[in-house]
Order: C-alpha cells, then sequence, then structure tokens
C-alpha cells in the first residue's frame, strides 16, 4: 500500500471511531453535569447524579431486576444452544435446518413483531389441545427471564456452532480410542477446547438482556421493571440526567464485560520446557 | 495364531456400499497394510475396526471374541490418526498419560509411563511442550507414543505418514517398523502408497471397491499379482493383451491387437486361440543393442529418464510404447540415447499371465 492511501485509511478509520464513540463520551459527559436537566456541554463537574442513583428507589428496585434476569437468561440460553449445537454437529438428525433457522430467528424477526407476539403469550396464555403455556407472565421475574432467553439463543448457538464446526472430530475419535467413555471425551476434549466460545456466547446473551427495551417493556409491569426500560421512560418524561449516569453505569459494566470477553478469547499458554 | 478375524463385512453409507464382503486374518505380532486407491473402503475398514462405525453385516473377532458390539472406547486398541489427533489444549505429556488417565492410573504412574513410551519414539525432554510448538515428524511421534503406552490388542494407523516430507517419511517408515517390531505389536496399516506398503508389512492386503483382492507377503504380491489390477496398482507394468497363435518349446507368439505378432516365453502351458493377458514388470526387461537370447524385440528409445540409481526407458516397438527400467551398474550410467535402434526382451519366468 501507497503511503498515501494508508493515510487515507488512518484518517477514515479515526472518522469511523469519532462517529461511533461520540455519542458514548457525549452522554458520559452529561451525566456529570450540575444542571438539573440534560444538556451538552455539561456544566460544572458533579458526582450528585450518580449519588442521585443510587440513592432513588426506582434504580434500587430495577438493577436487581435487570441482573437476574439478565444472569439467569443468559446461563440458560448459553447451556441451551450448546446442547442444541453439539446434538446437532454430532448426530445425523433429521430437520436439523429447520431447528437452526429456529435458533438463530430472534435475532432476524422484528424485536416489536416478537415482543407483540410474546406479549399475548406471556399475557394470555397459549393453549394448544392438552399442552397450555403462558398467562400471568407479564410483571413477573420469570416472564421477562422466559422472554430473555429466547432473543438471546442465537449468538451463543452461532458462535458454538462455528467452534464445533472447526473443531476437528478427530480429536473426540481419538480421544474414545484412548478409552474414554462418550461423555468423558466431551468434558475433557470437547468442551475445554469450544469453551472460549460458549464464555463468549454467554457475555453476548447477558449483555443483549442486560440492554433489551423493546420485549422488556411490552413484559414489564410498574412494579418489575429492567434497567433500561426504566431509562427509556424517564427520557420521555424528563431529562434528567440521572438517566446519564444510569447509562455510564450501564456502560461501565458492558466495558467490563468486553474486556472479559477479549481475556477469554486470549489463547491459554502451555509453558515452555522448563 | 490368528489375532483377529474379520467375516463378510458389508457396509453402506446410505446407497454407496463401501465394503463389500470384506474378510481378512490378522496374525498376532503382525504388520498389515490396507492399501488401495482412494474410496476403496480401507479407512472405512480401520473405523469399524476402531468402533467408530457399525457393520451392518459381518463380524470382527479380535482374540476369539466377537467385539461387533462393543464401543470403541472400550476396544483397546491405539489408534494413529492421519492429522495425528493430538490434544491442542495439553501438553506432550498429557497427551500421552491421556489413555492411561482413563485406565485409572495414577498421575504419576501415568506421567512415568508416558515418559517411558516418549523415549522409545526418542522424544526425550520434549514433555512439557505443547503440540503446536512441534514438528511434523515430532507430532507424529507423540501420535505413536501416545497410541502404544496404553498396551493396546492392536496398533491402527490411517495413513499417518502421508503428511510427512519424503526424506521424513522414510525415516519414519523404519522407525515404526522397528518400534513395532521392539513392541511386538500386532499393527493394521492404512495407506494409498504402494511403495510404503511394501517396504512396511509383513503382508499386504491389495483392496479394491470395498474387497481385498490379494493378500499376500510384499515380494508375493508384487511378483505374482493375481490379476491387472494388482499389477498395475503395485508398481509398474507393461501389459499385452491378444489371442495365442502358436506355441513351441514355453515360446508362444501372440496377435497383438493392433496385429503385431509378440514373441515370449512363459513357464505355464497356454492354450493356443485363447485370448490372455500378459504382463511384465519394466525392470525385469533387459535391453541389448543387438539381437540376443531373450531379447529379440526391436524398438527405437523415446525417452530417457534419469533417476540415479536407475534409468527408466520409454521404447517405441511392435506398433506400441513400453517402460523398460535398467539398473546404473557402472559409473558410464544410461548407455541408450532418444533415437536409439535398441533389442530387449524378458526370461520365461518373467512372464506374468493374468
Amino acid at each position: 500500500m501507497s503511503k498515501r492511501a494508508s493515510w487515507l485509511l488512518v484518517a477514515f478509520s479515526f472518522l469511523v471511531i469519532v462517529v461511533l464513540i461520540a455519542p458514548i463520551f457525549i452522554s458520559i459527559a452529561m451525566s456529570f453535569t450540575t444542571s438539573s436537566t440534560l444538556m451538552f456541554p455539561p456544566v460544572g463537574f458533579s458526582l450528585k447524579w450518580y449519588q442521585a442513583v443510587i440513592q432513588q428507589p426506582k434504580w434500587q428496585d430495577r438493577l436487581p431486576v435487570s441482573l437476574i434476569v439478565a444472569l439467569v437468561s443468559s446461563i440458560l440460553a448459553t447451556t441451551i444452544s450448546t446442547t442444541t449445537a453439539f446434538a446437532l454437529a454430532r448426530s445425523r438428525v433429521r430437520g436439523s435446518g429447520l431447528i437452526s433457522t429456529l435458533f438463530i430467528a430472534p435475532m432476524v424477526v422484528p424485536a416489536v413483531v416478537l415482543a407483540t407476539g410474546m406479549y399475548f403469550v406471556w399475557a394470555k396464555g397459549w393453549t394448544i389441545g392438552p399442552l397450555s403455556f403462558g398467562g400471568k407472565l407479564v410483571g413477573t421475574i420469570i416472564g421477562l427471564i422466559l422472554a430473555d432467553i429466547i432473543i438471546s439463543l442465537p449468538l451463543p448457538f452461532i458462535l458454538v456452532r462455528a467452534s464445533l464446526g472447526g473443531l476437528d472430530k478427530t480429536l473426540e475419535m481419538a480421544a474414545k480410542n484412548l478409552g474414554a467413555s462418550p461423555l468423558k471425551a466431551f468434558f475433557t476434549i470437547t468442551l475445554p477446547l469450544i469453551l472460549p466460545s460458549i464464555l463468549s456466547g454467554f457475555l453476548f446473551a447477558f449483555e443483549i438482556s442486560w440492554d433489551e427495551v423493546v420485549v422488556a417493556s411490552f413484559l414489564s409491569s410498574p412494579r418489575v421493571s429492567t434497567v433500561p426500560v426504566a431509562i427509556f421512560q424517564q427520557l420521555r418524561e424528563t431529562l434528567d440526567p440521572s438517566a446519564a449516569a444510569i447509562s455510564s453505569m450501564l456502560l461501565f459494566a458492558s466495558v467490563i464485560l468486553i474486556v472479559l470477553m477479549t481475556l477469554v478469547r486470549r489463547k491459554p499458554k502451555i509453558t515452555e520446557e522448563e | 495364531m490368528n489375532l483377529l478375524n474379520i467375516r463378510d463385512l458389508y457396509f453402506s453409507y446410505g446407497e454407496k456400499l463401501v465394503l463389500n464382503n470384506f474378510s481378512i486374518d490378522v496374525e498376532e505380532g503382525e504388520f498389515v497394510s490396507l492399501l488401495g486407491p482412494s474410496g476403496c473402503g480401507k479407512t472405512t475398514a480401520l473405523m469399524l475396526i476402531a468402533g467408530f462405525e457399525h457393520a451392518q453385516k459381518g463380524s470382527i473377532i479380535l482374540g476369539g471374541d466377537n467385539i461387533n458390539d462393543i464401543p470403541a472406547h472400550r476396544r483397546n486398541m491405539g489408534m494413529v490418526f492421519q492429522n495425528f489427533a493430538l490434544f491442542p489444549h495439553m501438553s506432550v505429556i498429557d497427551n500421552v498419560a491421556y489413555g492411561l488417565r482413563q485406565r485409572n492410573y495414577k498421575k504419576d504412574e501415568a506421567y512415568k509411563a508416558a515418559e517411558e513410551a516418549l523415549n522409545l519414539v526418542q522424544l526425550h525432554g520434549m514433555s512439557q511442550r505443547s503440540p503446536g510448538q512441534l514438528s511434523g515428524g515430532q507430532q507424529q511421534r507423540v501420535a505413536l507414543a501416545r497410541a502404544i503406552v496404553i498396551k493396546p490388542r492392536l496398533l491402527l494407523l490411517d495413513e499417518c505418514l502421508s503428511s510427512l516430507d519424503r526424506k521424513l517419511r522414510v525415516e519414519m517408515e523404519v522407525e515404526l517398523r522397528k518400534i513395532q517390531r521392539e513392541v511386538g505389536i500386532t499393527t493394521i496399516f492404512v495407506t494409498h502408497d504402494q511403495e510404503e506398503a511394501l517396504t512396511m508389512s509383513d503382508r499386504v492386503a491389495l483392496m479394491r471397491e470395498g474387497k481385498i483382492v490379494q493378500f499376500d507377503k510384499p515380494n508375493v504380491i508384487y511378483e505374482k499379482p493375481r490379476d491387472a489390477f494388482v499389477a498395475s496398482f503395485l508398481g509398474k507394468a507393461n501389459f499385452m493383451e491378444g489371442i495365442i497363435e502358436s506355441s513351441r518349446d514355453g515360446q508362444y507368439v501372440m496377435k497383438l491387437a493392433n496385429d503385431e505378432l509378440l514373441e515370449f516365453g512363459t513357464k505355464q502351458t497356454l492354450t493356443l486361440g485363447a485370448k490372455y493377458t500378459i504382463a511384465v514388470r519394466p525392470e525385469k526387461v533387459t535391453l541389448s543393442t543387438g539381437p540376443a537370447e531373450n531379447s529379440r524385440i526391436r524398438g527405437v528409445i523415446s525417452l530417457v529418464t534419469y533417476a540415479g540409481g536407475t534409468t527408466q526407458y520409454g521404447v517405441q516397438a511392435l506398433g506400441r510404447d513400453w517402460i523398460i527400467q535398467s539398473q546404473n551398474d557402472t559409473v558410464h550410467g544410461a548407455n541408450f540415447a532418444v533415437g536409439d535402434e535398441i533389442w530387449f526382451g524378458w526370461q520365461a519366468d518373467n512372464s506374468l499371465v493374468l
């Protein structure tokens, strides 16, 4: 590449970074304002809105809900997608294409459509013959968890499936050949090798549930709701800078997750010859 | 004594019949190669023996017991995979000790045995490395150590030399054979490389379309091939097909498809007027500057391929091409050039009647 072209590339990258990051920085900057409404540039510097967040019962109630929903739903979504991806990769199941499509569908279907459908099922229940599901789930933590499991399935599923696809099948065969039962072979060979993907999948799933607004606003009640829903509602009603403060806190949590993800992705080193 | 008896295996992937009436007996301590072109079913046969696939029909008997229904992990067979299949997240020593750990060895006992196995394959002081830090040849040795340390009933090798470069491969061939003799382990080696099969095996089973065509000692399978497929797959050969016109004292005249007459000797009795295929190996043909006994066919050199110890000639004679290989037994080396008129022929013993 010529010098000129590489300079252009640097400039372009810089522009992209600015466009991507500027809104985030604006939001962080605004959270430190001393003014009583959101404004940019911020006026002065104070931590009072952070204090407000910590003290306001509204946020105190919602943070645990958000955390529990994100944690439980991401653990379950990761477990379900890992086991399903493994089953699809290792057996000749009929309709495996259909199953894959269903697992990826929540990512493709518009959130509003999904949310509307869920709202009716969660609220009224759905009966097919002797089986019935849902009803009275709106405004409950279980309802939010179930919904978030569904919307966070695609990423762990895609990641684990890709990782299994790239995994040499003969490794598992070699383990069995050496006397490991299929279960032992999975836990000692396959699982450690796909673990980075499972963990990334889990972090993505957590992130999706943690940030989710659309579905959560359909399934929330004034008493049980998540942090992003509350931020959204508050921004519509007032321009209280505490929303910027809580956003910055959410962002901070996400940054920690991204750092974790990078660490997980890094390959473990085996010590050199002693 | 036979350690392994395989009887009438049938195996198909959907519509495709991969093994068709596959049977073989392998003696205790023997090194047997399954040789054949790709798609002949040799790897599938190995997978069935290892228990990774299951035959629709037939039986696999190991030491007198039918092992058809025994899952792979309880068969006690050591396998070296084509890509070695070393566990990338484990150190060399953990790779080798893996099988012992599955057999409930204590950690230090497993490591001790694994170190011994690594010494046997001449990998001293490599035990803490990760497989990714090793060369292809070293990975191969780790895979071999991992397979033999469990003292398997059978050692199964799946084209495991094919990924190495030529020099290393030849080295590993010799070493593999040495280790195999030392440990005295019955071995089944799958390969598509005829040279590898001939140099390493006690017996070679040549496969075609899911069946064994010929199962013999390397010299027998090379010198006494059962049919044209065996003769052409193992080494090179000049094939002649035609009808016997006349005979005199073991000398026959054959009318080839292009109406040329070929005179040759054979120890076998051929029927006049019948159609035969005769083969002769390139190195069994002698070249001379003039007509002589056993050298009565006149030809013209069309191609010279010098290969150090030998020279291979392409010869035009009787309206067709011949391959003749001659030993460069003097420093003067190859004596003929393209366009030279030569005479060639072979001893009656060397005519293979197929």
